[in-house]
């Protein structure tokens, strides 16, 4: 019989060894799944993980890798700091929608003048969107104690909406010939963000991804206020006992989480995207949920499963292309990489003994 | 008499890293008071779990009534007439007595026959108690009371208390007394578990008395005295803790006509407490447990604010302040909850130092932490407390409780308060770090510190304190001095037996 038995402590070995445990595990029964579906399950994993760094066509999804992680990146980090407390953002797909409803509605009511100061102005509207929409939350749970979970997810929805009727409505472009969306800020160039180095696709929203990083990594290890983050998630009332605010803690966090995605929102709809348009929400802002807890809650971690999950994306795309493997088995796949990374988890905190059942 | 019911032979239970019982053995008369005796960790509660059957011995045996007695779950062993009072209630707030009762019968009757079984039972053992009461509304004296009349009900052979009266007053520890040897003269074994010895001399026929898992010896509790049976429990002579001059300074904290509700929903409001502390003076605050000392101490240490003037800090109005700011100003706290409140338990001992230590301490420099100075200040503290732990880094879970205890309070004294408020400082600590305890609270005091300690422990009150009042349900008595102070008087400040008359045996 197998017992779990608690450790004194958390092992620190077990904490930074069970990413690349269920990665592996990961590897071998999605290989099994690939194989079972009939296809060559070393091709399969050697398609999805390797592929698009090394392999024919890596010139092309390099820079691919870039643009899919760093919005998974700047968000997660966001949601990293409300987890970490206790504080339950999960509505990151809405703040990254009025992110960028925000952003592009300012790059578009300058249209078409030219000037250094759009941009700038743009990224503000950005962050400032993601965060009163993150605001709103946070203060029905401040004022009236609301569920943050159940406010923030509803108003994904309503940003969802909002999304439709500005591209249908307010912000279509008046020479687009009827067609729903506003018009392609990749051809306004005070409102573009370019690529920084062209056909890296490094654009400012990447550099935007590695400083959350540092500033995560700095606040959480070295800063007052990443301690009573801390503190708060591991012992609520021992952290109101060592004076932390809950109100002003349930603010920072819920309102730099949704600064981050809006930033995220407006660096996509004026790079990668282009255009608002009502399919512009493709799920960052619910992979980033996985991204963080793959990461552990740690800004590195995070950079790391942020770059691991926009991997995933793009070999299981190219899986799909070159394998005729079915989008439901990549989904499959990606499934467990954060079950097995949950499931092992357990190994931090306990470990496991063989031992004789007890006899009755 | 001297038939033997239970007779315990070579117990053996180990658990990874620590062999709880070894190889212990004693008999049990029938109709015998046995009391189990023994420091926090000695392998009480181990024992009586494998008498109950939560917990199956490695090697041994137990004979009840000349037949092998091996109970694979509680059910068989109350099946085998062996009930258990738990220290612990298992009762639902929201139910009412008898509905709480019949949750735990295997097939209860209606509740209108259980309800009179109750009333019977309570009148036969002279325990007052109304089957359609509200438990949430019981004191705890009385839902102790429900777990009592629980067990009688099954007509038990063998009852076990597991440290039944910490949680009494001296009157209701007096009703139990009563009832436990009426018990008795009707041929009922009773186990008794305490650390309280001056009751077990009072009660009890035999004691088995075991230290580190091993049965150290048996005595007759009435011809031995207290003292000899603490240092069979503890192996050692005891240090009894002593303290230098009592002169009094000028009014260090002042609470008046301070009226608060509880935070939570069966919680106790706290209803024109006053009391006043001198610099060098140790109050402490007796009392039940649940009659607002949680709350007291939330009071004191900001977490639950109050009105500006009710809460004065050497003249000056600190009711509005939150714990940072009171820190700043030299009041300082060791809340009763060890993991959870006073510590957090997955953070490490540096992180823990800094969690109380930011602010007097100065550990953080314009809103960044300076980690060396934390573990500087984390390493005093275990240095001076004799804090058990391979150091610093470790997780505050991975300390035995006494240790952690001994960081809590060792945390705050070192920062050399001007008033120090604990909250049962020495609860669940074994013998020595008790003492350890409250000869620091004394030393804190002779430096000039006004100390409030609240406890439950009335002899450790009695050792420490210069003033003593009571808390009972939200209300502080008047403060009186401690010499001179009878155990009656103690028990009427405490609420008597909380209103309730003693019933006619």
């Amino acid at each position: 019989m197998i017992r779990l038995e608690k450790r004194p402590q958390p092992s620190q070995t077990w904490s930074m060894a069970t990413p690349l445990v269920a990665v592996v595990a990961t590897m071998i029964f999605g290989g099994a799944l690939f194989g079972v579906l009939g296809t060559n399950p070393l091709a399969a994993i050697r398609t999805i993980f390797f592929d698009p760094l090394f392999g024919e066509f890596a010139f092309y999804y390099r820079p691919q890798l870039l643009v899919k992680g760093a919005p998974l990146v700047l968000i997660a980090i966001g949601l990293s700091l409300g987890f970490k407390a206790g504080i339950w953002n999960i509505g990151a797909e809405g703040q990254y929608i009025i992110g960028a409803l925000v952003g592009a509605g300012i790059g578009l009511a300058f249209y078409p003048l030219e000037a250094w100061y759009i941009f700038p102005l743009m990224i503000l509207g950005g962050a400032f969107g993601g965060f009163v929409w993150a605001a709103i939350p946070a203060l029905l749970k401040v004022r009236f104690g609301t569920n943050e979970i159940l406010v923030s997810l509803m108003l994904v929805y309503v940003a969802e909406q909002f999304l439709a009727s500005m591209s249908l409505g307010l912000m279509k472009n008046p020479e687009g010939f009827g067609f729903p969306g506003s018009r392609n800020l990749q051809e306004y160039a005070s409102a573009h963000n370019t690529e920084l180095i062209a056909g890296s696709g490094m654009h400012l929203g990447v550099v935007f991804a590695f400083i959350a990083v540092i500033f995560a990594y700095v606040l959480l290890n070295r800063h007052m206020l990443g301690f009573q983050i801390r503190l708060t998630g591991e012992a609520p009332r021992a952290a109101r006992f060592a004076g932390v605010k809950p109100a002003r803690l349930i603010l920072f966090c819920l309102g730099t989480s949704g600064a981050l995605a809006g930033l995220a929102g407006l660096f996509e709809v004026s790079g990668p995207a282009g255009q608002i348009n009502i399919d512009f929400n493709v799920g960052y802002g619910f992979t980033a949920i996985i991204v963080a807890f793959l990461g552990r809650l740690h800004p590195v971690g995070i950079l790391l499963a942020g770059g691991l999950m926009a991997l995933t994306y793009i070999g299981g795309e190219i899986a799909q292309g070159q394998l005729g493997l079915p989008a439901a088995a990549i989904q499959v796949f990606q499934g467990m990489l954060l079950f097995f990374l949950l499931a092992l988890d357990l190994l931090t905190n306990f470990r496991l003994r063989l031992a004789k059942g007890e006899v009755a | 008499m001297n038939e033997t019911l239970l007779k315990i032979e070579g117990l053996t239970k180990a658990y990874p890293g620590v062999v709880a019982n070894d190889s212990v053995s004693f008999d049990i008369d029938v109709g015998e008071v046995h009391a189990l005796l023994g420091e926090n960790g000695a392998g009480k509660s181990t024992l009586v779990k494998m008498i109950y059957g939560l917990v199956k011995p490695d090697s041994g045996r137990m004979v009840l009534r000349g037949q092998p007695f091996a109970p694979a779950e509680p059910r068989a062993a109350r099946a085998d007439g062996i009930a258990m009072v738990f220290q612990h209630f298992s009762l639902f707030d929201a139910l009412n007595v008898a509905e709480n009762i019949a949750l735990g019968m295997e097939d209860p009757p209606r509740m209108r026959d259980l309800a009179r079984r109750i009333r019977e039972v309570s009148e036969t053992y002279g325990l007052p108690l109304d089957p359609f009461r509200t438990v949430g509304d019981l004191s705890a004296g009385e839902r102790q009371r429900v777990e009592i009349i629980r067990c009688l009900l099954q007509d038990p052979k063998l009852l076990i208390m597991d440290e039944p009266t910490s949680v009494l007053t001296p009157q209701e520890v007096g009703i139990l007394f009563q009832t436990l040897e009426k018990l008795r003269s009707e041929g009922t074994s009773i186990l008794y578990i305490s650390h309280k010895l001056e009751e077990i001399r009072r009660l009890c026929d035999t004691a088995t008395i075991l230290r580190l898992g091993r049965n150290v010896g048996t005595c007759l509790p009435a011809e031995t005295t207290a003292r000899d049976m603490a240092e069979m429990m503890v192996g050692s002579t005891l240090q009894t803790p002593e303290r230098a001059g009592r002169d009094f300074g000028d009014v260090a904290l002042d609470l008046s006509g301070l009226s608060v509700p509880s935070p939570s929903a069966f919680g106790t409001s706290l209803k024109n407490v006053h009391l006043t502390v001198r610099r060098g003076e140790i109050l402490g605050i007796g009392g039940v447990a649940g009659n607002g000392q949680d709350e007291l101490l939330g009071v004191l240490s900001g977490e639950i604010p109050t009105a500006a003037d009710a809460v004065k800090l050497g003249g000056q109005p600190i009711g509005r302040l939150g714990p940072t700011a009171r820190r700043r100003l030299g009041l300082l706290a060791a809340p009763e909850e060890r993991l959870g409140h006073a510590a957090a338990s997955d953070m490490s001992l540096t992180e823990n130092a800094l969690l109380t230590g930011a602010v007097r301490e100065k550990l953080v420099a314009n809103g960044f932490l300076r980690w060396g100075a934390a573990q500087g200040f984390a390493e005093r503290v275990i240095s001076a407390f004799d804090v058990r732990t391979p150091g610093p880094a470790n997780a505050a879970r991975s300390l035995s409780g006494g240790n952690l205890q001994k960081f809590v309070i060792g945390r705050e004294v070192l920062q050399a308060p001007e008033v120090l408020v604990v909250n049962q400082p020495t609860w669940g600590v074994d013998a020595a770090a008790a003492a350890a305890i409250r000869q620091a609270l004394l030393d804190l005091a002779a430096k000039g510190t006004a100390v409030v300690c609240i406890s439950q422990d009335l002899d450790e009150l009695m050792e420490i304190s210069d003033s003593f009042a009571a808390l009972n349900e939200g209300r502080l008595s008047a403060p009186k001095d401690t010499s001179g102070l009878t155990v009656d008087e103690i028990g009427l400040m405490m609420g008597g037996a909380h209103g309730m008359e003693v019933a006619h045996v």
